[in-house]
C-alpha cells in the first residue's frame, strides 16, 4: 500500500503546513512534597473510584494476602514468578491450609493457561510499578514475570504497592523516570475496577475487567 | 429491517434525509426524554470536573497548542510514528478510504483464516462500515464495548459517539436484551444487565482469533497506541486475541510522549467529567521474546477518508484538532432535541457537522451544517478549542459558492448553491446601495402589505408570517424630524 501512503503524505505536504514550536504555555497538575499529603490523595483517589485500600508493612504482608482470601472465599489464585514481594505471596497462599488454596502460577504460555484464567482463577496478584497519586492511580508495567491478563482477565486483581513509589502525577512519573527511552510491550495504568454507565448513566462496576480491585499499599517509608 | 426508536428505518438514515429523521426525532418523547437526561447529567459532570476556572482555561490552552503544533508537523510525524512503530515490530498500513483499510484488515484476517473479529470501542471502524464488510467475507465482527453491544444486538447504530446506547433507556435495553439472547430473564436492574453482557462476551474474548480497537493518541516518539476506557474490554481485545489491529485517524498523531497526559486528562473530564478513567492502555509493540501473553502480531492501520482535504488550509485544519470527547454534542440544544441518529452521519453533533463533510462531501452533508443556531456552546466546551461554529459558517460558504482564488474545490463544493438566491442577493445588493430603487422597495411593501402570503414555506412552518408596518422606519423618522422642525 505504498502508494496510498505516498498519496497521503504528499496531500498533506501540498497544504505546506509552517511547524508551530513547542508551546510556552506552563500548565501545572496536583503536585506536592508532603508525604503525607500525597498518600492521602492517593488514598482518597482510589476509594472513590471504589478500589479497596488495605495498608499494611512489609512485615504483616503475609497475613494481609491470607485476610483478603479468606474474607473473600477465593479458592483459585494466580500468580507470577518474580517480583520483590513474590516470596510473601507464595507463603501467604501456600500457609493456607483450611481452606486449601490452590495457586496457579503464570510460568508458561498463555494458550496452556487460558481456560483456566477465564474460568477457575479468582483473583490475580501482581506488582506495581508506581502510583500517581493527583488520580489515585496504578501504574502496571507487566513483564515476563507478570503477563498482562494477570491483572486483567481473572473477576480481582490484587495490587501490591510500595508507598515510596507514589508520585504526585502522570506528567512527573514518565519524565523523571524517561519513558520515552524503554518503553515495554505494555503499560496500564489503573484507576480502580472495570465499571461502565453506558445504561442510563447508571454505573455498574465488573464490566469486562476485574469487578474488584484491591490495592495493599506497603508502607515503606 | 430493523428501526430505531424514532420510527426511522436505519438502513435509510443518511444525512440527505436529515430534516424528515429531524422531525421524526422530535416527535418521539420517550428518545427526547432519553436524551435530554443524558445531556443533562453529562454537562453537570463536566461542570464538576472543571470546577477551577483558570485551571480549566490552562488546560485548554495547552490541549489547544499540543494538538496545533502536532498538526502543524502531521507529515513528518506520521512517518516518525511509522518508523518507530516498525522498529518496534507494529506493522503500519496506509488507507486513503473506507474501501482500502476494509481490503487491509480482510487481507489479514484471511492470512490468519479468522472467523471472529473481538471489537473494542472504534468510531473509526464504523466509519469504514467494518462490520458490515467483514459480515460479507464471512467473519463475524462482535462489539464489546457495552453500549456497542447493545446496540448491535438490536441491530442498531451508535447515537453518541462516547456513549453509543445513549438513546435506549434500561426498559428497552432490557427489551433487546430478551429479543436477542437466550434464557435472559427481562430485568430493569442495571448490574444485572451489565453482568448479562460481561458474561455472553467473556467466552468471545476468550476465542476471537483477532482483536481491533480505535487508539485514542499514537504517539510519534515511541511508537506506541493509548487507548482510553472503563470497561477493560479494550485492554481484552488488545491482550487476549493472537492478532490486534488497531485503526485510527491520521490526525490522531502526537509528537511526544509528554504531550499525552494534559490531552489524556482534558479529554476524560470533557468527556465524562471523570479526572482519570478506569484503565489507561499504552500498547508499544507485539508479545516480545519470552513473554507469556499478548498478541504476537500487531497492525496500525492509519485512515485518511478526507481528513486531508481537511488538512488543506489552516483555518479548516482546526477541525482535526478534534479529541472526540463528545463535549460539544453533549452541550449542543440541537443535538439534545434530535438525538445522534437523525444526522443520518456515524458522527453526530456539532464535530460531525464539521468533519462529515470532508468524509462523505457537501452534496450529503448540506443541510447538517445549517443545523445550528450558531449559538456557540459547542466552541465553549471544546477542550482543544475548535471554533466549531466559524467553521460552520466556512462550510456554509464552501457549499454556496466557487472556492476562493488559489483554492482547490472541496468535495461537493457549491452543493447548496442556487441561482434564485444567488439573483435574489444580487437583487438585494443592488437595491441596497441604490436608495431610490431601496425606497420604492418598501414603501411597496408597506402599500401591498395585504397580498403577502399567510404561507411561506418553511419560515412559516412554526412562525407567523411577517406583517409589513404600514409605514417604512424612514418614513417614520422623516415625519419625526419634520414635526421637530414645525
Amino acid at each position: 500500500m505504498s502508494t496510498s501512503r505516498n498519496a497521503i503524505l504528499s496531500r498533506l505536504r501540498d497544504a505546506n503546513p509552517e511547524a508551530k514550536a513547542m508551546e510556552t504555555i506552563t500548565y501545572q497538575p496536583w503536585v506536592s512534597n508532603d508525604a503525607q499529603l500525597t498518600r492521602q490523595r492517593f488514598i482518597d483517589g482510589l476509594s472513590a473510584s471504589h478500589a479497596e485500600i488495605i495498608s499494611t508493612d512489609r512485615d504483616a504482608l503475609n497475613n494481609v494476602i491470607k485476610n483478603i482470601v479468606v474474607s473473600k472465599q477465593f479458592s483459585r489464585i494466580a500468580l507470577g514468578t518474580a517480583g520483590e514481594f513474590h516470596s510473601d505471596i507464595v507463603k501467604a497462599t501456600q500457609s493456607l491450609e483450611t481452606p486449601a488454596i490452590e495457586t496457579m502460577t503464570f510460568d508458561c504460555d498463555i494458550s496452556d493457561l487460558k481456560s483456566a484464567l477465564f474460568n477457575d482463577v479468582d483473583a490475580g496478584i501482581t506488582h506495581c510499578r508506581a502510583g500517581i497519586a493527583d488520580t489515585g492511580t496504578l501504574v502496571l508495567w507487566p513483564d515476563i514475570s507478570e503477563p498482562r491478563t494477570l491483572s486483567l482477565v481473572p473477576p480481582c486483581h490484587i495490587a501490591l504497592i510500595k508507598r515510596s513509589t507514589i508520585v504526585s502525577n502522570f506528567a512527573e512519573l514518565m519524565v523523571t523516570q524517561t519513558w520515552q527511552n524503554n518503553m515495554p510491550t505494555n503499560i496500564v495504568l489503573v484507576s480502580g475496577p472495570s465499571k461502565t454507565a453506558d445504561i442510563q448513566q447508571t454505573l455498574a462496576y465488573g464490566a469486562h475487567g476485574p469487578s474488584q480491585l484491591v490495592v495493599i499499599l506497603i508502607e515503606d517509608m | 429491517m430493523s428501526q430505531s426508536n424514532n420510527g426511522v428505518h436505519i438502513q435509510e438514515l443518511a444525512p440527505e434525509h436529515f430534516h424528515d429523521q429531524a422531525k421524526a426525532a422530535l416527535a418521539d418523547p420517550q428518545l427526547r426524554q432519553n436524551f435530554r437526561g443524558a445531556m443533562d447529567y453529562l454537562q453537570d459532570k463536566r461542570k464538576t470536573a472543571f470546577s477551577n476556572p483558570a485551571e480549566e482555561k490552562h488546560i485548554r490552552d495547552l490541549s489547544e497548542a499540543i494538538r496545533q503544533r502536532c498538526l502543524s508537523k502531521l507529515p513528518d510525524l506520521l512517518e516518525q510514528l511509522e518508523t518507530n512503530c516498525t522498529n518496534n515490530g507494529i506493522q503500519v498500513h496506509w488507507a486513503q478510504n473506507a474501501e482500502e483499510a476494509n481490503a487491509i484488515i480482510a487481507a489479514i484476517s484471511q492470512r490468519h483464516n479468522a472467523k471472529s473479529i473481538v471489537k473494542g470501542k472504534s468510531m473509526v471502524s464504523e466509519e469504514i462500515e467494518l462490520n458490515h464488510e467483514m459480515a460479507k467475507l464471512g467473519i463475524e465482527c462482535l462489539e464489546s464495548d457495552m453500549g456497542e453491544y447493545i446496540v448491535q444486538l438490536d441491530g442498531d447504530k451508535p447515537s453518541h459517539i462516547i456513549m453509543p446506547a445513549i438513546h435506549k433507556n434500561k426498559q428497552e435495553v432490557s427489551d433487546t436484551f430478551e429479543k436477542n439472547l437466550d434464557n435472559f430473564t427481562p430485568t430493569l436492574d442495571v448490574d444485572e444487565l451489565i453482568q448479562t453482557g460481561r458474561s455472553r462476551l467473556r467466552q468471545k474474548f476468550h476465542d476471537a482469533d483477532i482483536g481491533l480497537s480505535g487508539v485514542n493518541f499514537a504517539v510519534a516518539e515511541t511508537g506506541t497506541l493509548c487507548l482510553v476506557e472503563n470497561e477493560g474490554n479494550g485492554r481484552m481485545c488488545t491482550t487476549v486475541p493472537n492478532v490486534h489491529i488497531a485503526i485510527t485517524g491520521i490526525e490522531k498523531v502526537v509528537e511526544f510522549l509528554t504531550d499525552v497526559p494534559p490531552l489524556y486528562s482534558a479529554l476524560t473530564r470533557s468527556a465524562t467529567g471523570q479526572a482519570i478513567t478506569t484503565y489507561f492502555n499504552m500498547i508499544s509493540s507485539p508479545r516480545r521474546d519470552g513473554e507469556l501473553d499478548g498478541p504476537e502480531e500487531v497492525h496500525l492501520v492509519l485512515l485518511d477518508n478526507g481528513r486531508s482535504q481537511a488538512f488543506r488550509d489552516e483555518e479548516m485544519r482546526k477541525t482535526l484538532q478534534c479529541i472526540r470527547c463528545g463535549a460539544c454534542m453533549n452541550h449542543c440544544p440541537v443535538y439534545t432535541r434530535i438525538g445522534g441518529h437523525a444526522y443520518g452521519t456515524v458522527y453526530p453533533g456539532p464535530i460531525g457537522k464539521i468533519i462529515s463533510p470532508h468524509m462523505m462531501g457537501l452534496e450529503k452533508t448540506k443541510d447538517l451544517i445549517t443545523a445550528s443556531s450558531l449559538c456557540g456552546a459547542c466552541g465553549e466546551v471544546c477542550p482543544v478549542r475548535i471554533p466549531i461554529p466559524e467553521m460552520l459558517q466556512r462550510l456554509r460558504n464552501e457549499a454556496k459558492n466557487p472556492p476562493k482564488p488559489d483554492m482547490p474545490a472541496m468535495r461537493g463544493q457549491e452543493a447548496a448553491a442556487s441561482k434564485a438566491e444567488s439573483l435574489a442577493m444580487k437583487g438585494f445588493a443592488f437595491a441596497a446601495s441604490h436608495p431610490s430603487i431601496y425606497h420604492m422597495g418598501t414603501w411597496s411593501a408597506t402599500k401591498m402589505k395585504a397580498l403577502m402570503p399567510s404561507n411561506l414555506g418553511p419560515w412559516t412552518q412554526c412562525r407567523t408570517a411577517p406583517k409589513p408596518a404600514s409605514k417604512t422606519l424612514h418614513q417614520l423618522i422623516k415625519a419625526r424630524k419634520q414635526g421637530e422642525k414645525s
